[in-house]
């Protein structure tokens, strides 16, 4: 499925603009390649304000917005094209379905306004995609929420979208529907050449599913960059999230111990820089994932420790350390990748912790949780289900 | 319809021809103007607002006397429609549903502007990411999911058109089988000496007449309500 998929619009998203609204100022400055890209913020940090003035519903005060070769806004040449010339697919977080049409309507509804030289998706690949096939003769309200925003994103998919723009979807979704719809979404990121961004202010999700990240704050985006690279800035905490803080990892699968029922982990270039052991994975071998290891897991020791029970032991470099009045700081450690350990400053000065100080990090095997794995990019079929 | 009289069914059939007429021809501009008024910010949407709801607060005589002064034979627009088309309005049943039109106006315009008001237009916005310029959102968008208050304000502006009287007898006069529709006969009949029984005739009639009309538009409503839900 997906491999005759045409590719449509692979392109780059750029965005630099600033709208004012009586005191809120959004001020964004972004570029996001393909792939999966989040927005990841508080509520009311201005996500939502950014994702309409992309999608042609918001008009910004300056700057400009392009996808690919075509301009969608420039304040200087006075480009302002309208929503229904952006082709951008907007799934939003209450579905927006058309009431007085069935599934099949809403399926139907943006095809017959696609230019006819412009590839299409197949309508039986976006319902079997999505798995809607049972539902299409039915009308919105007899779905449930989960079906409701599965509906959507195959709406939007169907008018042959430039980007696909997925507004917090599963923001009004109970636990057990999110678990039901990301796989739908992973299936998109990894079987359509189609850029997403993805708002979000769960930071499940997004390492879950993002490659690219871009952290916005009071109306600003304060930092874009891979999810790795993100989650390993200390100077980020306090947004991406204190409690959860951690370093991601992506990792690769190199061997299974059944015997123990444990599974070989592989990081760093080529995932030979050092190997991690956590309980067992049933992904075949060769499989890259993307790993979660929360600060709170991550203990130090100036030796090596030795007779211990904990299997994940690394020597690396302290590469930075964050403390501020609190009782614990997060301090950053190269162990080939960069790894998060939260200690005590109570521990920090007496084991004089210090930038360039040489350090072993031990990782609690059992600390690594499935639910934090995500498939790392687009080339990965392997599915953790 | 031998229970009819001739002149009683000859008021009936003016009434329901004026009425008939006077909502098909006003219904678009209806729908127009009341989406002007939900969706559109402008600078005068007061005075279009108060122009529009006019009919309803002064007395029904002043719309008529202006309607004989713009629209009669001898008035700027009914001189030119005369001259140019040769068309004449005053003194005939066509004034009479312009009579009615005028008058029903605002109660079309109203219901129809609450539907439109209540239609989400979260939902336009959607239809626009989606490839639709504002003129299909319109159609199939915002109509489909109006039409319960279409019906409603086409059904009310009917039933209204009905019962109009000032305007009418102001505007075309009481000209029997031209203007005489149900409420000018039954007025005729009540300054008539001895026509006391006729009009309770009449008054039944205009009775039966209005009710059909509002149980047979719930009735249409409730239908459509529940197609546009599923």
């Amino acid at each position: 499925m997906g491999d005759h998929t045409p590719a449509i619009g692979a392109s780059s998203l750029d965005v630099d603009i600033e709208r004012r609204v009586g005191d809120f100022h959004l001020r964004a400055k972004f570029r996001a390649d393909a792939g999966l890209t989040a927005f990841f913020g508080r509520s009311g940090s201005g996500k939502t304000s950014l994702a309409n003035a992309i999608a042609g519903l918001d008009r910004p005060d300056a700057g400009h917005i392009s996808v690919g070769d075509t301009v969608l806004f420039d304040a200087d040449s006075g480009i302002h094209l309208p929503p229904e010339r952006r082709r951008i697919g907007y799934v939003f977080q209450e579905s927006r379905l058309f009431p007085h049409m069935t599934v099949r309507g809403n399926l139907d509804y943006g095809r017959r306004f696609v230019p006819s030289n412009e590839p299409q998706h197949d309508f039986e690949m976006v319902v079997d995609l999505l798995d809607l096939t049972s539902l299409l003769q039915r009308h919105p309200e007899k779905l449930s929420g989960g079906e409701k925003q599965r509906v959507a994103i195959g709406r939007a998919l169907l008018a042959a979208p430039r980007l696909l723009l997925m507004d917090e979807p599963l923001a009004s979704l109970d636990d057990a529907r999110k678990a039901e719809i990301l796989p739908f979404i992973e299936r998109l990121r990894d079987h359509l050449a189609l850029p997403i961004v993805y708002v979000s202010h769960a930071m499940e999700e997004v390492i879950r599913l993002a490659d690219t990240m871009v952290i916005i704050d009071g109306g600003a985006t304060v930092a874009a960059g891979s999810v790795e690279e993100i989650m390993s800035r200390l100077d980020l905490r306090p947004l991406t999230g204190r409690y959860e803080a951690g370093a991601v990892l992506p990792v690769t699968v190199r061997g299974h111990d059944s015997g123990f029922g444990l599974t070989e982990l592989g990081f760093g270039e080529a995932g030979l820089a050092g190997r991690l052991w956590v309980p067992r994975i049933d992904l075949p071998l060769g499989s890259a994932i993307r790993m979660r290891i929360r600060a709170r897991d991550v203990s130090l020791s100036l030796t090596k420790p030795t007779d211990t029970s904990i299997l994940n032991i690394f020597e690396g470099t302290i590469t930075e350390i964050a403390a501020d009045d609190g009782p614990q700081a997060e301090i950053l450690v190269d162990i080939g990748v960069p790894i998060i350990a939260r200690v005590t400053r109570k521990s920090i000065a007496a084991l004089d912790l210090k930038p360039g100080a040489t350090v072993f990090t031990m990782i609690k095997a059992a600390a690594i949780d499935r639910h934090n794995l995500g498939l790392a990019g687009a080339n990965s079929r392997a599915r953790i289900d | 319809m031998s229970f009819l009289t001739a002149l009683e069914w000859e008021a009936l059939r003016l009434s329901l021809q004026v009425a008939t007429i006077a909502v098909l021809f006003s219904l678009p501009l209806g729908i127009l103007t009341a989406w002007v008024l939900a969706r559109c910010e402008f600078f005068g949407k007061d005075i279009l607002n108060g122009l529009v709801h006019l009919p309803l607060i002064v007395p029904p005589v002043v719309i008529g006397y202006l309607l004989l002064i713009g629209l009669g034979r001898r008035g700027p627009i009914g001189g030119w429609l005369f001259d140019s088309f040769g068309i004449t309005i005053a003194f005939n049943w066509k004034g009479a549903a312009v009579a009615a039109a005028v008058m029903a106006f605002p109660l079309m315009v109203r219901a129809i502007r609450l539907s439109m008001e209540a239609v989400d237009s979260r939902l336009e916005d959607a239809a626009r990411t989606l490839g639709a310029n504002p003129f299909w959102v319109f159609v199939t968008v915002t109509l489909p999911l109006v039409l319960p208050g279409i019906l409603t304000g086409a059904i009310l502006a009917f039933a209204r058109s009905l019962g109009e009287f000032g305007a009418t007898i102001t505007f075309v006069a009481n000209i029997p089988g031209e203007t005489r529709t149900l409420p000018l006969a039954l007025y005729t009949l009540t300054q008539t000496p001895g026509g006391e029984g006729a009009a309770l005739r009449l008054i039944a009639i205009s009775v039966v007449l209005a009710l059909a009309a509002l149980i047979a538009s719930e009735a249409l409503a409730r239908r459509v309500a529940a197609r546009i839900k599923g």
